[in-house]
């Protein structure tokens, strides 16, 4: 009896000391593969913040208005922003590879879901930086336009053309994240309604006083300047 | 010789028709049926009266016309000049060529000094098709420099009332005469003679496609050649024709002057950064006159839409101007109608701030002249106001201050331009 414990306890210790000497070598390249990444994603991130210093990353960020935003956030430049997250992303994901070499099967597939969804976060993160852009643009076209045509209340314009591209533009990441579809869809759908129904109330309602001055105004101006001479600026 | 595949082959064709010319008259036009053809008589009229032992051609440049104007231009006879006791010794040819669906000036131009470089013309004019008030003297004020005393470039001058052309007076010819230091009152005009050797250089510049989409095309050509260190001259044609134009005409107008002016300055920083002072420009008859008729002009309006920029546009102004700047002209905005005042030194401080801020192109560069407009007006208030009784001599001499101005302050421009980091 006892020795057929102490048989028992010495395959375990056997059975153990094998497992852990068939796992001591994946830990070992789990590690290897963690350092090396820390240096490749590293020079990565070093490589990444140079060229976006060269390309001006932080000033196309301020057109934007992405750099607003993380100013308000107490965070770092867009460029130092960006770099580090790219440094953490590829980090992890020479660590997860390092897990995965580990062999256990719960966690090899997280790590594959992982990397797939790698490209789709890239492609959000993408489509959001240039729709900022475009909101920041096309926002700003929409209030130079007005003001110089002296249309009334220019920055509701303004307001107006920047919120409808966001909205779009964040329907779109969400999509293309995969993060709670329907709910994005049915909330994308009462959002823009709610817009435009608020857009249509607010200038016929709120705005009714201003477009009856605004007509008078080009009316009464249209007779009254009809005798007076417009001015060739060249 | 690569401007020849630029040019259509039946145009080609028509080209090598004409052979070598001495004069070559273009005519960029769109839609013009209402004044090209008297346009083209006056044409025609100039070239016999003056020039009639030399080989001419009228090249018509046309950005898609609907409305009969290149037959026009092409079935205006010679033989019309018979009654007027003119008889001309060579042929003058007039041929036309749609360089475009829609009008663009930069490539009725181009059109016009790619056919130039084929013809091998001793001098080159450009004529407004719209001008209601031309005269067959012009074409000999415009291209006799060129002939007779190798100018290479000769711009014109005109009798203007002294409230019209506000943009040249208060912008252009300041500012141009403070950096490239020569005192050219027209830089930027529909009429304008060239010599072949200038149109030559200008084509082999390779600044047909850039951002500014080509506006200001007559601007950038004279800037090239007072960079280029051409032959430079003034005529003066006479009376300049007025235009009505709407407020907001004003923006387009922006674009072709100040747009063009900003994007040459940083090709040729190299040129106008050592240059200090200003030289007058040899100039045929008057320098400038002014009409003092009175006009109605409704100057509060051009209150209105300043306030109303300075107010709406604040984050805009935040990207473009300095702090200082900034404040001070939110300071005048809250003055009174009496009271208010865009002092020179503070419009020239606006000018070359926005200059340095489009050089940087701190936001969308058609953005930032946009955004002059508004203060533009503010100008355009305040120089009314201080001019609505001055004399042609006192309008003179404070268009004379503001240039000063301009160059007093172009430290101020260097500064801001070696801070471009």
């Amino acid at each position: 009896m006892r020795e057929m414990i102490v048989s028992e306890l010495s395959q375990a210790l056997h059975e153990m000391a094998r497992g852990f000497a068939h796992l001591l070598p994946r830990i070992i390249v789990m590690l290897i593969l963690a350092a090396l990444g820390w240096v490749i994603a590293y020079v990565v991130k070093v490589v990444l913040r140079s060229i976006l210093r060269l390309v001006k990353f932080d000033k196309l960020s301020e057109n934007a208005g992405a750099s607003q935003l993380l100013s308000k956030a107490a965070l770092p430049s867009p460029t130092e922003v960006l770099s580090r997250f790219v440094f953490w992303i590829a980090w992890l994901g020479f660590i997860l590879l390092g897990v995965s070499v580990l062999g256990i099967l719960g966690l090899q597939e997280q790590v594959a879901r992982f990397f797939l969804f790698l490209p789709r976060l890239f492609v959000a993160m993408f489509i959001m930086f240039f729709g900022l852009l475009a909101a920041s643009f096309f926002s700003r076209a929409a209030l130079l336009a007005a003001v110089n045509a002296n249309v009334p209340s220019p920055r509701v314009l303004s307001l107006a053309v920047r919120s409808i591209i966001i909205v779009f533009v964040l329907s779109i990441v969400f999509e293309e994240l995969g993060l709670a579809e329907q709910t994005m869809l049915v909330a994308f759908g009462i959002a823009f309604g709610a817009l435009m129904l608020g857009l249509a109330i607010a200038f016929g309602m709120g705005g009714r006083d201003l477009a009856r001055r605004f007509l008078e105004k080009k009316i009464v101006r249209g007779k009254k300047e009809e005798n007076e001479d417009e001015l060739s600026p060249l | 010789m690569a401007e020849e595949s630029y040019l259509t082959d039946d145009f080609l064709r028509q080209l090598m028709n004409v052979g070598e010319v001495d004069i070559l008259i273009g005519l960029p036009t769109h839609n013009n049926v209402k004044t090209v053809g008297s346009v083209v008589h006056t044409i025609q009229s100039g070239i016999l009266r003056g020039f009639p032992r030399e080989r001419a051609v009228i090249i018509n440049a046309d950005g898609g016309s609907r409305d009969g104007t290149p037959e026009l231009v092409t079935g205006v006879s010679i033989d019309d000049m018979r009654a007027s006791n003119l008889h001309a010794l060579r042929t003058l040819h007039s041929i036309s060529t749609k360089y475009a669906s829609s009008p663009r000036p930069a490539d009725a131009f181009r059109t016009i000094l790619a056919a130039a470089e084929l013809l091998r013309p001793k001098a080159c004019v450009v004529m407004s098709p719209e001008s209601a008030n031309i005269e067959p003297e012009w074409l000999s004020k415009l291209l006799r420099p060129i002939f007779d005393d190798g100018f290479d470039l000769v711009t014109p001058t005109y009798r203007r009332h002294k409230f019209e052309g506000l943009l040249i007076t208060n912008l252009l010819y300041p500012m141009t005469r403070a950096l490239y230091g020569l005192r050219i009152r027209e830089a930027y005009s529909p009429e304008f003679g060239f010599s072949g050797r200038l149109g030559s250089q200008f084509l082999g510049q390779n600044a047909w496609n850039d951002e500014t989409e080509g506006a200001g095309v007559e601007l950038r050509f004279t800037l090239a050649a007072i960079a280029g260190k051409y032959r430079i001259c003034q005529s003066f044609l006479g009376d300049k024709d007025r235009v009505e134009r709407h407020a907001v005409d004003l923006v387009p107008a922006l674009r072709q002057t100040a747009g063009a002016l900003f994007s040459a300055l940083e090709p040729d920083f190299p040129v106008w950064s050592v240059v200090t002072g200003s030289q007058p420009a040899p100039t045929t008859g008057s320098d400038q006159e002014v009409l003092l008729e009175t006009l109605r002009v409704n100057r509060k309006r051009l209150r209105e839409m300043f306030l109303a920029g300075i107010a709406e546009l604040e984050s805009v102004f935040q990207s473009i101007l300095s702090p200082s700047t900034l404040a001070e002209l939110q300071r005048i905005a809250h003055l009174g109608e009496e009271e208010f005042r865009y002092p020179a030194e503070l419009w020239v401080r606006t000018i070359y701030e926005f200059a340095a801020s489009y050089q940087k192109s701190v936001i969308s560069r058609d953005h930032i002249v946009q955004a002059l407009a508004p203060l533009f007006r503010g100008r355009m208030f305040t120089f009314l106001t201080e001019n609505r009784n001055a004399s042609a001599v006192g309008v003179e001499k404070n268009i004379e201050d503001l240039c000063l101005e301009f160059e007093r302050l172009k430290p101020h421009l260097l500064e801001l331009w070696k801070s471009r980091e």
